[in-house]
């Protein structure tokens, strides 16, 4: 389990206890966080679970598969640290994870 | 004017097979959507990746699912309307009626939304100056290439429509190719044809860039990118052209008065009707407890849902439940030699 931190743009903040195994797409959907569409359900074939990723966690996520920058270049104003949040998969190494939802999905 | 038994919204595999159904137990249909070819998200997400959870199919690609169901409906010469999208629909006694983008009309007793997540639309620019010259000399797709000729074109993206199109248009104009990293994700021998042509000065790309901004009054002037650190330039431009892929978006639908809940529309599970009467919604866009968003659902969701439009269509009519492999009425209307 690990306790992630997503901020929604306009600052509100949800914390969540999440389970391993599930991804930080899942944790978001499943808690009626706002700001996470997944309109595909999490088979990387959309850009509407795009996250920034607080910047000293980035580095320490697992390295993104081959598909997920091409989708990340459809994705609302990508940055350096955007990743798309159902490739992110929840173990007890991710508990403080924070990530900043864009302005909006699409 | 046409009219029809049932009109279905959507071209995927759940539609497909929804106006199978219809056609097997004898109502006509009409399809409508939106992209320019069949298949729905399976064509145009993944016609190349397998999938392996079609019963009885142990593995097939988006492309051989959508040609076989083609192939399944053809006893029933279904017609198709691509390239539009239903817009305004409207009650008349027993009947909807419905318009699309495209000025065609239709008359029918029963509305089948197997919509998938929406229909695909170009992603725009985040940029609101972007807005004002939308459709103009900001575009999404090209329909008229000639109009580029000797003008400057700055172009968004790093897929294959992004580098067909610098390609195609650095023979006669001046262009600029903007992706956001080094890295381009289209056909490797797209990829080298640019690095070649901008090595020959015959277009100019910057990688790590952005859009910040759309310059111009009344007419466009320029377009400023900026990269990460927040460095921005200015490049002067005529036409802007950005290819970020499509988006899903559920459009009109909004509109129609159904009860929507998180982007999907609650039905009962009996014919997968909504809380309008004879418009049914199948497929990923339905929800009901237990929902999967599963193609394999939205088969027996069509099935079901076929069985719902009959009563509005046939409504002095008893609908008797018959197999394909013994009723020779079904078999007629597959078009099969009966001895």
């Amino acid at each position: 389990m690990a306790r992630i931190t997503y901020i929604e743009h306009g600052g509100q903040k949800h914390e969540i206890d999440v389970a391993n195994g599930l991804t930080v797409m899942e944790g978001a959907v499943q808690n009626d966080i706002p700001g996470i569409d997944a309109d595909c359900g999490g088979s990387m074939a959309c850009a509407t679970c795009h996250v920034y990723v607080k910047e000293d966690w980035f580095p320490k996520l697992p390295n993104k598969e081959t598909g997920e920058d091409d989708m990340l270049d459809q994705a609302y104003e990508p940055k350096a640290n955007s990743r798309l949040s159902c490739q992110i998969t929840v173990s007890d190494e991710l508990n403080g994870l924070v990530v900043h939802l864009p302005e909006k999905q699409v | 004017m046409i009219k029809t038994d049932a009109l279905i919204i959507g071209a995927g595999p759940t539609g497909l097979f929804c106006a199978h159904q219809l056609g097997i137990i004898g109502l006509k249909c009409e399809i409508v959507d939106n992209l320019d070819k069949i298949g729905g998200q399976c064509i145009e997400l993944y016609p190349d990746k397998p999938i392996y959870d079609i019963p009885a199919i142990p593995e097939c690609t988006g492309e051989e699912l959508t040609n076989n169901l083609i192939e399944q409906i053809k006893p029933f010469n279904i017609n198709f309307h691509l390239s539009d999208r239903v817009q305004e629909i409207k009650k008349e006694k027993e009947n909807w009626r419905v318009k699309t983008l495209n000025g065609k009309e239709f008359l029918t007793p029963n509305i089948v939304i197997a919509g998938g997540v929406g229909s695909f639309e170009p992603r725009k620019f985040p940029t609101k100056s972007a807005d004002k010259f939308d459709g103009k000399t900001v575009l999404y797709s090209i329909k008229d290439k000639t109009i580029f000729k000797d003008k400057s074109v700055v172009i968004f993206g790093g897929g294959d429509s992004a580098l067909d199109w610098a390609i195609e248009l650095s023979k006669s104009s001046k262009v600029t190719l903007i992706h956001r990293r080094d890295e381009f994700r289209g056909a490797q021998s797209s990829v080298d044809k640019i690095k070649e042509l901008q090595k020959n000065n015959k277009l100019e790309i910057f990688t790590k860039y952005s859009i910040k901004d759309i310059k111009g009054n009344g007419k466009l002037e320029s377009v400023e990118i900026k990269d990460d650190d927040g460095n921005s330039k200015l490049i002067s431009a005529d036409y802007v052209l950005g290819f970020f892929g499509l988006i899903m978006q559920l459009g009109p639908i909004l509109d129609w008065g159904l009860n929507i809940d998180k982007k999907t529309i609650p039905v009962n599970t009996e014919t997968f009707e909504t809380n309008k009467q004879g418009i049914f919604a199948i497929g990923d866009i339905c929800t009901y407890p237990g929902k999967l968003k599963l193609i394999l659902s939205g088969f027996h969701e069509g099935a079901l849902a076929a069985r719902g439009c009959f009563k509005y269509a046939r409504p002095d009519e008893k609908l008797r439940f018959e197999f394909t492999t013994t009723s020779k009425a079904v078999q007629n209307r597959l078009g099969l030699k009966n001895d």
